[in-house]
């Protein structure tokens, strides 16, 4: 009986190992959940929970040979990074962690991985098989950004010039004399721009870049999160996380209903030297104009026309866009391709208002441009419709990446739930 | 060994109950800080117009950007401490093991009165259950404050 066994065993287990193997590359079959991992999606795509991370899992990213890896926000057990091994039916194993530092940046592009802190941003060496070859030794290509706790998360991406994009968010709500006191006016010529509120380049493979090594390519944006380089325009795209607290601000100008409603989070597709206007005006989507805001003479009416880049789409106001990802994948119909999916955190500046987000929108794209309406395409992160309502959400859905296979990954902050969505339709 | 869990988790059941009758044999004392109705009333909307957007209807706050104000050391702590973060503002402060983006503005253009009623709501309301601030300690906290 054990010999039986035994050899029933022995080729079952050969199986199992080069299946594990054989995982590394795009497994052959991913298999939803039953219930798609609690997601409501399109008709043919299925969701399943590739793994359960446990801990503020931030950006994530997919080598080519399909390793993932996860940033954390705050470090577990010493790690700041998690390495994912999927397995050939799409779940994942944690195989291990490194980095010793909280952040939210990660990316990868030929051959090297890219993690920030709240401060600065690393890159580690990738083998061919996409795993990591210095975990304990990675190059600080830049150091010393500012971090004042508030937008205190540095985004990262890479263009295809060798190029690493930063996002420095502003610390500050709208650059008020005092931050976020009601009826305190916005300080003239705004300080704060000249270290954050925009996007920095550097270079990817230089060591130690302070401020005076880069350029701050794109200036007036409150905080950036999410953004991509879309390959089709070769151009950089961001997601900007629009103003607070209009009505508790300033409540003689505007009401709660429209505090909630306003501002816009806009997608900006930015060229060098572009400025998006933060602090001095916000976007009001109902009438497509740029308004000046009230910190600097703002009431809600006046428009400010000339000076600053409009936005390539707008979206609802305060539902947080923490990740943007064009997708160049095949696995998905046709018209997701080199469309943008967005993942909206969710809100919590439009109380007493019903809050909202909470999912990953798709934003359809033409020739390189936001073409026809977005639409929500992955939702019930929170877990029910009341849920996102009052904010308690189980899960708020942060980073998105695309794995080798076409199979799109997003990451959640609050439980550090991994999901996978597929397409299965033939 | 069952029967063991079972009267363990009797009594483990029964002690809250037992918790909550010590007080109210407690409470016949007058007490110096009593909450008022009207304090509440007040309190609350105070709270609606200048808290509510950061620290939620429910007071439950927002995971890594406003703080919670349910059962903190903070909240039901001491008064003076707290009166101060409504006056001063705060900022970059860790709350009970955890961090917060957000910046605090100070709230000194409440009068004392204000001050007094939306904390006195804010310890009485989310679960809380504390001594209510009177406007008194309110002045006191600011006249230090000018020193």
């Amino acid at each position: 009986m054990k010999n039986t066994l035994t050899r029933l065993l022995l080729p079952t287990a050969a199986v199992a190992g080069s299946l594990a193997l054989y995982a590394l590359t795009p497994p052959a079959r991913v298999v939803p959940d039953a219930d798609n991992a609690g997601l409501k999606l399109p008709a043919g795509f299925g969701a399943l929970v590739a793994a359960e991370t446990g801990a503020r899992a931030r950006h994530l990213t997919v080598t080519p040979q399909g390793v993932v890896y996860v940033k954390l926000s705050r470090v577990k057990d010493g790690k700041g990074i998690l390495t994912l091994h999927p397995t050939s039916t799409g779940k994942a194993t944690i195989a291990g962690g490194f980095g010793g530092y909280g952040g939210t940046g990660m990316y990868n592009k030929d051959g090297y991985l890219y993690a920030s802190s709240d401060e600065d941003v690393y890159r580690y060496k990738l083998d061919n098989k996409g795993e990591v070859t210095n975990p304990t030794q990675p190059e600080k290509i830049i150091t010393g950004l500012i971090n004042r706790k508030q937008h205190e998360s540095k985004s990262v991406v890479l263009d295809n010039s060798g190029n690493i994009y930063v996002n420095v968010g502003a610390y500050s709500n709208s650059c008020q004399e005092r931050d976020r006191r009601p009826g305190s006016m916005g300080m003239p010529n705004c300080p704060v721009l000249d270290s954050a509120g925009g996007i920095w380049q550097f270079k990817a493979n230089k060591l130690n870049q302070k401020y005076g090594d880069g350029l701050r390519y794109a200036t007036g944006l409150r905080n950036v999160v999410g953004l991509d380089w879309n390959q089709q325009d070769n151009k950089l795209f961001v997601m900007q996380h629009g103003r607070d607290q209009l009505h508790t601000l300033f409540p003689d100008k505007y009401t709660e209903k429209e505090s909630a409603q306003f501002p816009a989070e806009c997608m900006y597709a930015l060229d060098k030297g572009d400025n998006a206007g933060w602090p001095y005006i916000y976007y009001n989507q109902e009438v497509n104009k740029k308004m000046m805001a009230p910190e600097y003479g703002g009431d809600g009416k006046k428009t400010v026309d000339d000076k600053y880049i409009d936005p390539a789409a707008a979206y609802p106001a305060h539902m947080a866009p923490n990740g943007l990802l064009f997708y160049t994948g095949s696995m998905f119909p046709e018209k997701y391709k080199n469309g943008a999916f967005i993942a909206f955190h969710g809100s919590w500046n439009r109380a007493p208002e019903p809050q909202k987000g909470y999912f990953v929108v798709f934003q359809p794209f033409k020739n390189g441009k936001p073409s026809g309406n977005w639409e929500v395409f992955a939702d019930n992160f929170a877990g029910s419709p009341e849920k996102a309502a009052s904010g308690r959400a189980d899960h708020r859905p942060c980073g998105l990446a695309q794995g080798p296979d076409g199979s799109l990954y997003v990451s959640d902050d609050v439980k550090g739930t991994i999901y996978r969505i597929v397409y299965n339709k033939k | 060994m069952k029967h063991t869990l079972l009267i363990a988790s009797l009594v483990l059941l029964s002690l809250p109950t037992l918790a909550q009758k010590k007080p109210a044999t407690t409470a016949k004392k007058p007490v110096a800080s009593a909450v008022s109705a009207t304090a509440l009333t007040s309190g609350k909307k105070v709270y609606t117009q200048n808290c509510l957007t950061c620290h939620m209807a429910d007071g439950g706050g927002v995971q890594n950007m406003n703080p919670p104000l349910s059962k903190t050391s903070y909240v039901l702590g001491d008064k003076t401490r707290l009166i101060n973060v409504l006056l001063n503002g705060m900022e970059d402060q860790e709350i009970d093991g955890e961090s917060y983006q957000n910046v605090m503005p100070a709230h000194d253009f409440l009068t004392d009165q204000q001050i007094a009623d939306v904390l006195t709501y804010v310890r009485n309301s989310f679960g809380n259950k504390a001594s209510a601030v009177q406007v008194g300690e309110v002045k006191t906290a600011r006249a230090a404050k000018k020193k």
